[in-house]
């Protein structure tokens, strides 16, 4: 099985790997490139765990082959904090406790990353639908969708 | 498995109709990826197809329709204003697929021949009347969307052959159309029953109807009877009725784990009646 060499760009640095054709984006995140943030729930689109932002747009990397990333620029969750400054976001997450195992945390944070960009001022009912395709098997929706309402106001310069 | 990337509909044909075992051609991935992964299909050859110049293209055609690129995924058709102002009830069938994650990559291409009778785009591009540009080893040639599905997971394309473009026709005056779908949840599952129903106003009366029914038999599937029951009135009461009736007898559904037959049958005419309200707001110009 011969291997083709991808180049492409994550969380801005340009990286460069050999996939086999059928491996996925998830699996080159993890195994190739050891971005271990992005996790694997269910391999088959429904759980979201595996969320990036591939130019632009969010996408299950688990649906998505190492080879197509080539000339494309991925963000995973090992891009969001800024150093030691954690996105407002991942701080918003501790301080609702709106997780708990946070095997779903990584993907529901780039869902929601992906939406406070596309809309800044979601209502409720908007949350609910863009982060549908994100499981959560432990913490509750509730506190996750609080954090993510509260991280929007601070964004958008309003005290909570 | 060979990965193949090429720039023309012409060199993708050529590789398939060369292939010898399993092949495959790539969209947005989330039927493929998902049944390689399932082991229920191991491609020999995919073909991946978004590397072709104008893939990703929503284009107004010189005679007022649409022309719509085989790699535009579902959150670009919701996000084109124009497109959704002229086929409402297509967009929202596409857009009714999976979870922002799934919008960012499927395709009506995808979905279309991927075969699925409970394909949620299908019944309102077959009640739009579009048709698919098909490029293969023979040339181009164009067919109804109506006459692609041809059972469970199989299509009319013969080897070799792959969607090149979607096409909507001119919207026209007066026009308006709908999708709905049952699930027993608001997001995330498979149709139960779905329904499109497109209609054109004359004078306040339905001049031209078009009704398709999915997940209710082996392919999505128009049903002429339910449209000729609405064709000549303003959608009062009988015709609601005489439209769902025409619609129940119609389905000829299975049970399983998401809906006995009966139940089915039921629902088709509810939702037939709900979607023709939808559109025919939609024509009297109601931006419902
Ligand atoms: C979590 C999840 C939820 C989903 N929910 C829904 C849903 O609610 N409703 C629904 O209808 N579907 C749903 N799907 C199924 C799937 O997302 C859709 O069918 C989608 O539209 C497929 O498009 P694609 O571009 O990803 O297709 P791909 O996976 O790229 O291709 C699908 C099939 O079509 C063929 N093909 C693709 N393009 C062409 C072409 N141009 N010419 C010829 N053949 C081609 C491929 O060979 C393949 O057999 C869901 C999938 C997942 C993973
Ligand atoms: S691992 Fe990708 S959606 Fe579950
Ligand atoms: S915190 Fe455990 S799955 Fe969400």
């Amino acid at each position: 099985m011969s291997k083709i060499h991808v180049t492409t760009k994550v969380n801005g640095d340009p990286v460069e790997f050999l996939a086999d054709p059928r491996e996925t984006l998830l699996d080159c995140l993890r195994d190739r490139l050891g971005l271990t943030g992005s996790k694997e729930g269910c391999g088959t689109g429904d759980c979201g765990a595996c969320s990036v932002i591939l130019d632009g747009r969010l996408v299950c990397s688990c649906l998505v082959l190492g080879v197509e990333a080539q000339g494309k620029a991925v963000e995973t969750i090992e891009g969001m904090a800024q150093g030691e400054d954690l996105h407002p976001l991942q701080r918003k997450f501790i301080e609702h406790a709106a997780l708990q195992c946070g095997f779903c945390t990584p993907g529901i944070l780039v869902a929601a990353k992906a939406l406070l960009e596309t809309n800044p001022d979601p209502t409720e009912t908007e949350v609910r639908y863009w982060l549908a395709g994100n499981l959560c098997r432990c913490t509750g929706y509730d506190k996750i969708i609080r954090a993510v309402m509260d991280a929007a106001a601070e964004l958008r310069g309003e005290a909570a | 498995m060979r990965y193949h990337t090429p720039q023309t509909f012409e060199d993708a044909a050529r590789i398939a109709a060369a292939a010898q075992g399993v092949t495959r051609f790539l969209a947005g991935g989330t039927d493929v990826l998902v049944q390689m992964r399932a082991g229920m299909v191991q491609p020999d050859d995919l073909i991946d197809l978004k590397h072709i110049p104008g893939t990703q293209d929503i284009a107004r055609t010189e005679d007022g329709g649409w022309r719509i690129g085989i790699a535009v995924p579902g959150i670009a058709l919701g996000g084109h204003e124009a497109l959704c102002a002229d086929w409402p009830g297509v967009v929202e069938g596409m857009e009714l697929v999976g979870s922002t994650q799934i919008q960012g990559r499927a395709t009506l291409a995808g979905n279309l021949c991927n075969g699925s009778p409970a394909a949620d785009s299908v019944p309102g591009l077959i009640t739009a009347g579009a048709v698919v540009e098909i490029t293969g080893p023979a040339g181009t040639r164009t067919l109804p969307v109506e006459d692609v599905p041809q059972g469970p997971g199989r299509t009319a394309l013969k080897p070799g052959e792959l969607v090149s473009a979607i096409i909507l026709p001119p919207r026209g005056d007066y026009g308006g159309d709908c999708y709905l779908r049952f699930i027993p949840r608001t997001e995330m599952d498979i149709a139960v029953v779905g329904c499109a129903v497109n209609l054109r106003l004359k004078g306040g009366v339905i001049a031209e109807a078009r009704v398709a029914l999915g997940a209710v038999a082996p392919t999505v599937m128009l049903v002429p009877e339910a449209a000729a029951a609405i064709v000549g009135t303003a959608l009062d009461a009988a015709a609601e009725e005489a439209l769902a009736q025409a619609a129940t007898a119609a389905a000829k559904p299975i049970s399983d784990k998401r809906g006995t037959a009966e139940f089915r049958r039921e629902v088709a005419g509810v939702l037939a009646k709900r979607a023709a309200r939808i559109a025919f707001a939609r024509a009297k110009g109601d931006t419902a």
